[in-house]
């Protein structure tokens, strides 16, 4: 196994009484698809959130590509590499694909005045879009998309910056069955050229056939990582899952 | 050049070019006043449109600036002797950039709030710039109030200095609105607007763009303050930090279109115009407020986004109301 690209170590948050994430440990070995699975309220979008800078953690420390993020920032996470999508597709409705797109380009201080669109950009959006058949909505109103689209574009506008990892927080919840193949697809060919992912997600089938390693946690803490067969047939993964 | 970008310049021209012309075709004194003043709303306006209106963050403290703005340019000219006629319209981009400058801290600090808490921290902006003209009576002479030199401009044309002056501030906010619209930052801050978690998550500066929003609105109204304080050459705190000033700007972009270019432009047409002829109907009783209370419940009721939105929509319904319309008879076969 390849060397970790993003290492989480102690990571603890509490809402008052409920520790929602409770000393949890994992790490997303560079060049794979890892898996976050857990059943519901077991800390896994918190944990998305700690690692992604949306919330502060308690305790803990998180290293992104070998160095240490003491103050988790979206934007500077974002700018670093490691960027996200959410559970409910987040996207900017009243600008069309193509805006929301190019929106998604980190830009420097200096191209602030340039222009919002520039066409070597709009190739590039096309590009993508083409890729996640989304080219013919390109000037369209993203607010007009179907619910599986809007998660369509959500995941084509991180990919713009050329990411090193991303976090993708239920890519097929609330997907039809055609989407969910063509977004495991995608997931396999990016994956295949060099990009990381960690998954949260509740289709086991998709997790199993797609994902590895996969990390278990529940009430917050890791409860197993590994291979699919080894967490496929760990007791206490079977405990928390089918109940006891 | 794109047809759109022609048509968008074509359009600045037409305005400032009859912009320009008013004065000199309707000379009568009271007529360029109400000018004057129109402008001065449209250049509040635009300026508020272009950080409140594009950011979603709606602030009410954008007249504390144009009271600094009016106090800055007074105590310069006040204090320091900078003399009279012209000069003070020259210091004026300095002037304003000073205390867009001075601005940023606080809006940094405000911009860490957000929806109704970010509308009243800004308003207390508002009280604590009128209490500061009040007590830095040094400065300021307090409620006595401060005069400024009267400028020697002839009396027959005194009131078109400022006219234009007002109209330069109004084209010029017109401009950054535009560029802004057209630019990278503009798709910050419309992001921003939709969904500022969602853009931080992209990687969007957040902070940043709306500062340099904030600072682009600052400067406009610091200067249109300045502009005021030399035409009136006499401010004191109640009028320079006017809660009713605030609240007109608002009103006419609300009218004319919050977000789009020339929404507050128009609002201010309308408006300004309207609100004067209902002073001197009503004499100086502030009646007219409840006129504007109307445009409000109309404008909420009738035109919820605004005179170019509305419009816009209107008109896309119509085509393609006339689209389906073609392809029905199209199918029919021509009407005998």
């Amino acid at each position: 196994m390849s060397s970790a690209l993003l290492e989480i170590d102690g990571l603890t948050k509490r809402f008052g009484g409920v520790t929602a994430v409770d000393g949890c440990s994992f790490s997303v070995p560079a060049g794979t698809v890892t898996a976050l699975v857990g059943p519901n309220g077991s800390g896994k979008t918190t944990a998305f959130n700690l690692i992604t800078g949306y919330m502060r953690p308690d305790a803990g420390r998180i290293r992104f590509a070998g160095a240490s993020v003491s103050r988790p920032d979206p934007t500077r996470l974002a700018r670093r590499g490691l960027t996200r999508t959410f559970q409910q597709a987040r996207i900017f409705p009243d600008l069309t694909l193509v805006q929301n797109m190019v929106a998604a380009l980190q830009q420097p201080w200096h191209a602030l005045l340039r222009r919002a669109v520039r066409s070597h950009e709009q190739a590039r959006a096309l590009e993508l879009l083409e890729e996640f058949g989304l080219a013919r909505l390109s000037e369209e109103r993203a607010g007009n998309l179907s619910y599986g689209q809007k998660k369509l574009l959500e995941f084509a506008a991180v990919l713009m910056a050329d990411p090193q990892l991303v976090l993708l927080d239920e890519p097929t919840a609330g997907v039809n069955p055609v989407l969910v193949e063509q977004i495991e697809r995608r997931i396999r060919e990016l994956n295949e050229r060099g990009l990381t992912f960690l998954v949260v997600e509740h289709n086991m089938n998709l997790v199993m056939r797609l994902c590895d390693p996969i990390v278990v946690l529940d009430h917050g803490t890791k409860l197993a990582e590994g291979p699919p067969t080894a967490v496929r047939n760990d007791p206490r993964v079977l405990d928390a899952y089918l109940g006891g | 050049m794109s047809r759109a970008a022609a048509f968008g310049l074509a359009r600045g021209a037409a305005f400032a070019g009859a912009g320009i012309a008013f004065p000199f075709v309707f000379s009568t004194a009271w007529i360029v006043n109400i000018g004057v003043l129109t402008l001065m709303y449209a250049a509040l306006a635009t300026a508020w449109n272009l950080f409140s209106g594009y950011t979603g963050y709606i602030t009410l403290g954008q007249i504390a600036f144009f009271g600094l703005g009016a106090y800055s340019l007074g105590i310069t000219f006040e204090h320091f002797g900078a003399g009279s006629g012209y000069n003070p319209f020259y210091a004026l981009p300095l002037v304003g950039a000073g205390v867009a400058i001075a601005s940023i801290p606080v809006a940094w600090i405000a911009l860490r709030t957000r929806h109704m808490t970010f509308a009243i921290v800004t308003l207390t902006l508002l009280f604590v710039v009128q209490q500061l003209a009040f007590n830095l009576h040094s400065l300021t002479k307090g409620s006595t109030g401060l005069m400024l030199p009267t400028p020697s401009f002839p009396i027959s044309s005194y009131d078109t200095p400022f006219y234009l002056a007002m109209l330069a501030l109004t084209l010029l906010a017109l401009g950054l609105c535009w560029l802004t619209l057209r630019s990278k930052l503009g798709l910050m801050l419309l992001a921003i607007r939709e969904d500022e978690e969602k853009a931080r998550g992209v990687g969007i500066r957040v902070t940043g763009a709306k500062l340099v929003a904030w600072s682009l609105m600052v400067w406009i109204t610091a200067m249109v303050g300045g502009v005021w304080a030399y035409y009136l050459t006499f401010i004191y705190p109640e009028s320079s930090v006017d809660p009713l000033v605030m609240i007109g700007a608002v009103l006419m972009t609300f009218l004319g279109g919050r977000g789009t270019l020339w929404g507050p432009t128009i609002g201010a047409l309308v408006l300004v115009p309207a609100q004067q002829y209902m002073i001197t109907k009503l004499g100086a009783s502030q009646l007219y407020l409840v006129g504007y209370a109307a445009v409000f419940m109309v404008v909420l009721l009738v035109l919820p986004r605004g005179i170019l939105p509305s419009l816009r929509s209107g008109a896309d319904a119509l085509r393609e109301r006339r689209r389906t319309h073609r392809k029905r008879v199209a199918r029919q076969g021509a009407p005998a």
